[in-house]
């Protein structure tokens, strides 16, 4: 296979396809964005956080951004509302409201 | 140089298996196809071959673990029957799904119940929509010759599905036959030293299987699976040609039986066709236009090719030699009644429902279908579904 990368869409036809659904390319789950999935939604507050990085040490998601050891924010392209940041964080930094 | 030998139709495959010399071969057994990994765990433990024999629990396990092996890149192979197709199941459509080649002889048997181990087509015929290509053989020669060919087909880059080679239980897997059997080196030659897989999960290229397909993509999916089951009429066809060179032995999607001037034709699966060859044979004689159409390939399903065979003839009797209980016939009589609609119209067509949990078929039966056959051409009258040799 010298062409492997296969840009599979929403829009992709079953000639363009792989077969079976064989996934070529690593990491490829950054394309699909799953955050449609939630129906609630973590919240942060800057103000009250601490940056002990908990959240992101129990987000199954990759969803929790952090940049130079300080959280910056949520990918809420694929965060599926699970709420479990939102459960350990002692500080009252994230609140999980429904999804607007 | 090929060679005669006399075989069963189980040693034929088993032999044709150690020739073939696969990857792996997952198996558990069930009568009648017992013998298939019995002899072939013998090559193993001798070092007549290579394989990774795996002996599992149950046949849903082969049938997964021949899945993980092909999924890996390897030739794979396995046998059952019946109730061991049956409990594949949902495997059979995970491997024809994940496209993944294998090859499974089945030694056709009837499935349960009453439970009772003999020959007839219920358990290959359930399984006709799993997405398997499916070859039947009237012999022990067919058996062997179509297991080397089903490796070329099930491989093939345009087609990567697995294959199942069906003859019938016992009355092919265990009768001993004179047959003509490959030298190692040609089957060598004929299947190639390896498989050729374009996606594996071992080598160099890492790749994920089987992943979850939602609507998004799932319809997709299976219509790439049903290109490749239209792929496989040419690639069938074209495998079958090379094999005629090496063998002299011709192969297509049905066997015509003198067929030219046929106004009373049968349709049938396996082993019965060497019986209504015979009872062909004797009409004729008698002056009587009688011919035959013994259906190789049953799936892909030959549908056109099957109706212009039968363009030409007054009245066809379909066998099955298994009942779908839709009240209305058996499987193989309703996919060639609907090949037949707009190519062969204005017919007599009847079905026949014959032989099942291994009741013998003779000559007498044939011979009743054919005299249905002339009495409905010239009385117009006849009965469509019928059960043929059950005690009245």
């Amino acid at each position: 296979m010298s062409n492997r990368k296969v840009n599979i869409t929403p829009d992709t036809t079953w000639k363009e396809t792989t077969p079976g659904g064989v996934i070529l390319d690593a990491g490829n789950a950054e394309d699909f964005k799953t955050g449609d999935w939630r129906s609630m939604k973590p919240v942060w507050h800057e103000d009250k956080c601490k940056h002990c990085l908990l959240c992101w040490v129990v987000c199954p998601d990759n969803s929790i951004k952090v940049e130079n050891g300080k959280l910056t924010g949520f990918d809420y392209d694929h965060c599926k509302g699970c709420g479990v940041c939102t459960k350990q964080c002692k500080f009252g930094a994230l609140d999980f409201v429904p999804e607007e | 140089m090929a060679k005669r030998v006399s075989l069963s139709g189980n040693e034929a495959v088993a032999f044709g298996m150690k020739q073939i010399n696969p990857d792996v071969v997952a198996a558990f057994p069930i009568t009648p196809s017992t013998e298939v990994p019995q002899y072939f765990s013998q090559f193993v433990a001798n070092g007549q071959v290579d394989t990774e024999f795996v002996p599992v629990e149950s046949e849903h396990s082969a049938m997964s673990a021949c899945i993980g092996a092909a999924a890996a890149g390897g030739r794979v192979m396995t046998a059952t029957a019946s109730a061991g197709l049956a409990l594949m199941w949902e495997m059979l459509y995970v491997g024809a799904s994940m496209r993944t080649p294998m090859v499974l002889a089945v030694t056709n048997r009837a499935l349960s119940g009453p439970i009772n181990i003999h020959n007839d087509h219920s358990d290959t015929m359930g399984a006709r929509d799993s997405g398997w290509i499916q070859l039947y053989s009237e012999s022990a020669q067919e058996a062997y010759d179509n297991l080397i060919q089903a490796v070329r087909i099930g491989e093939h880059k345009d087609v990567q599905l697995p294959v199942m080679v069906c003859y019938d239980g016992f009355i092919t897997s265990h009768a001993v036959e004179n047959l003509e059997m490959l030298d190692d080196a040609d089957v060598k030659k004929f299947v190639g030293e390896k498989r050729v897989a374009p996606f594996a999960l071992l080598g160099g290229d890492p790749i994920s299987m089987g992943p979850l397909d939602l609507p998004n993509h799932y319809f997709e999916h299976k219509r790439l699976q049903a290109e490749a089951m239209k792929n496989a009429k040419n690639v069938i066809l074209e495998v079958a040609a090379e094999y005629e060179k090496l063998t002299g032995r011709k192969y297509s999607f049905f066997e015509e039986y003198k067929m030219e001037d046929a106004e009373a034709a049968i349709v049938v699966i396996n082993s019965t066709a060497g019986t209504a060859k015979y009872v062909i044979d004797n009409l004729r004689a008698q002056g009587k236009k009688v011919g035959l159409i013994k259906i190789r390939v049953f799936r892909p399903f030959p549908a056109e090719e099957i109706a212009k065979a039968l363009k030409n003839v007054k009245a066809v009797a379909i066998m099955d030699k298994a009942d779908s209980f839709s009240a209305a016939g058996g499987p193989l009589f309703n996919e060639v009644r609907s090949a037949m609609y707009g190519i062969a119209d204005g017919k007599i067509v009847t079905n026949y429902i014959y032989g099942l949990g291994g009741r013998d078929v003779t000559s007498v039966n044939i011979e009743k279908v054919y005299s249905d056959l002339f009495s409905a051409i010239e009385t117009g009258k006849y009965e469509v579904y019928n059960y043929l040799g059950v005690r009245e």
